[in-house]
């Protein structure tokens, strides 16, 4: 859908003339009711669920969790999944043509916040027709925008559903998003950002920003369980070691190169950089001193917060920061701590607890709907 | 413990429309009941991953929390009633959760098997522990980790400087307040700090 009207940002800046793709799933109920808005995280898209007729193994990025008869059943309610704008999947980003200027923005792409992605989806919202949502759900970054849309339009949605998320990020984890930027953009390919006009791609920066990246969001039990010290079957076994500082030998090597690879064919470098941003840049706590509880006093809405025990990235005490704020302010909120294993990335797996519990809570919503979809 | 009679009997001592935390709150039976009978809202803290589900079923606000690491992410006085119903006695640091419960909750109520009843003090006379209703586990695998008596738990309150509102035990959902000590199954204090 294309937007004409001008979109003031956070930093300033504005943007004009841009689109944002979306899919939507299941059927919006008479009285436009049942409206759940997923949001992405840094490496997914409007494509939540379900595949494509002429795509048969794209499937969504979130297709265990929505679709007929899964715990976000769009039997019963009617699921929008948007592209940010920035993003590298249809939205309007920094490889698409400024209209002020006729150019490629490449670098030159405003920088974009949680708060300005809000308010473009509102704007979506808008545009179909739906004045308030049964849900906004998101995960990770996903789950900073679910966040900030019960801050920012508090009286837009019942539930908020904020999955292995955080109220901003710590030192740490910036420390990471700024190593993956550094990858990029001292790649010699990445040209200031207007690589598109040379012809190339900064891939070496890419790659390694998903490989460390990817590092992050799986626990170490994990990655030992997975890979441990297991070298690749073409090492030869009798001779044990290469003796080389440049192959791969460890299976563990071998596989952050393959996802570092798949991640630079088709994810683009500004896009990377742009979204790191945006989560750096996320803190709704700052505008009162760094006080979460009266920053959340704005949020009406009931909650559903889900932490994951092995994620460090974005541990269960920055969840239950986030609990806390709510509770200060005597709202209505459910905190479930899933004991996996798996990191970060748990939040896009299969769990029977983590499922069945946000099976429960959109089950609760569906009969609060009186039953028509 | 889900008991309609000793649900009943609890929620007698929960106001019109308070504010309740329910601390180990199981499957959310009690706070279910409090909301749909007494107007209540507030949550109920329970770690065990079924129970959790259960509550979410139901509809209440659950908040998986381990007590063990406390009640830090709530305020002083921030509840008209904390409860624990049935908690007390798996609790590693029950004595910390009872100052807890008297910081975050106006008043207190804990409910808990009274091991001073007549019948597990034959058992033990016996010369063996009570396995009873009550008390349906055997000493190797109780749950109950904490194994004290309604006299012993007025000692408790007295040295954590908790006034004491109303005490009194439970046998087959009635109130017991003749030697509840030797006559109750269960004991139940009402609290609050000094």
């Amino acid at each position: 859908m294309t937007f004409e009207a001008t979109l003031p940002l956070q930093s300033g800046a504005s943007i004009r003339g841009y689109s944002l793709s979306y899919e939507t799933y299941g059927t919006l109920n008479a009285d436009k009711s049942n409206a759940v808005l997923i949001c992405h995280a840094l490496n997914a898209s409007h494509h939540v669920a379900g595949v494509y007729a002429d795509q048969p193994d794209n499937t969504g990025w979130w297709d265990n969790m929505i679709g007929p008869g899964k715990p976000l059943d769009t039997d019963r309610f009617f699921v929008i999944g948007v592209n940010n704008l920035g993003s590298c999947f249809g939205s309007t980003g920094p490889m698409h043509v400024n209209p002020d200027t006729g150019r490629v923005y490449g670098a030159d792409f405003p920088v974009v916040t949680v708060e300005d992605w809000v308010n473009a989806q509102a704007r979506l919202l808008d545009a179909l027709g739906i004045a308030q949502l049964a849900a906004v759900m998101g995960g990770s970054l996903g789950g900073m925008q679910a966040l900030s849309w019960t801050l920012q339009y508090p009286e837009r949605m019942k539930h908020a559903v904020v999955v292995a998320s955080a109220p901003n990020l710590n030192a740490e984890n910036i420390a990471f998003n700024e190593v993956a930027r550094r990858a990029i953009v001292t790649d010699p390919d990445f040209h200031d950002g207007h690589f598109y006009a040379h012809g190339v791609v900064p891939k070496r920066g890419l790659r390694i920003a998903r490989m460390i990246g990817h590092i992050t969001y799986l626990s170490d039990d994990v990655m030992n369980e997975k890979f441990g010290r297991e070298l690749r079957s073409a090492v030869n076994s009798a001779t044990g070691y290469k003796y080389s500082t440049q192959d791969v030998e460890f299976q563990i090597e071998s596989y952050l190169r393959y996802q570092g690879d798949k991640f630079s064919e088709y994810f683009d470098a500004n896009t990377y950089l742009l979204i790191t941003r945006a989560l750096d840049y996320f803190d709704p706590a700052r505008a009162f001193g760094g006080d979460l509880s009266q920053a959340l006093e704005r949020a009406i809405c009931k909650f559903l917060l889900i932490s994951f025990t092995t994620d460090w990235r974005f541990s269960p005490a920055r969840s239950r920061e986030i609990v806390k704020g709510l509770i200060d302010n005597q709202r209505d909120v459910s905190y479930a701590e899933i004991d996996a294993p798996h990191g970060h990335d748990a939040f896009l797996l299969d769990d029977e607890r983590y499922m069945n519990v946000v099976r429960a809570y959109f089950g609760q919503i569906a009969n609060s709907l009186g039953g028509a979809a | 413990m889900s008991d309609p009679l000793i649900m009943q009997a609890i929620a007698r001592l929960v106001p019109q429309g308070a504010r309740v935390l329910d601390l180990g709150c199981g499957d959310g039976a009690l706070l279910a009941y409090l909301q749909e009978h007494k107007g209540c809202t507030g949550y109920g803290v329970e770690l065990d991953d079924a129970n959790v589900l259960a509550c979410a079923q139901r509809g209440v606000n659950v908040l998986q929390l381990n007590l063990d690491q406390g009640l830090k992410v709530f305020a002083d006085q921030s509840f008209d009633v904390v409860l624990q119903i049935d908690t007390l006695q798996h609790l590693r640091n029950a004595e910390v959760m009872l100052r807890e419960t008297a910081r975050v909750g106006k008043i207190g109520i804990v409910a808990f098997p009274n091991f001073a009843h007549w019948f597990n003090r034959l058992s033990v006379l016996r010369g063996r522990m009570p396995v009873t209703k009550r008390l349906p586990y055997q000493w190797y695998d109780t749950p109950n980790i904490r194994v004290g008596t309604f006299a012993d738990f007025a000692d408790l309150a007295r040295k954590n400087d908790l006034q004491v509102l109303d005490a009194f035990g439970l046998q087959h959902g009635q109130e017991v307040r003749l030697w509840p000590n030797l006559m109750a199954g269960t004991a139940v204090f009402k609290l609050q700090r000094a």
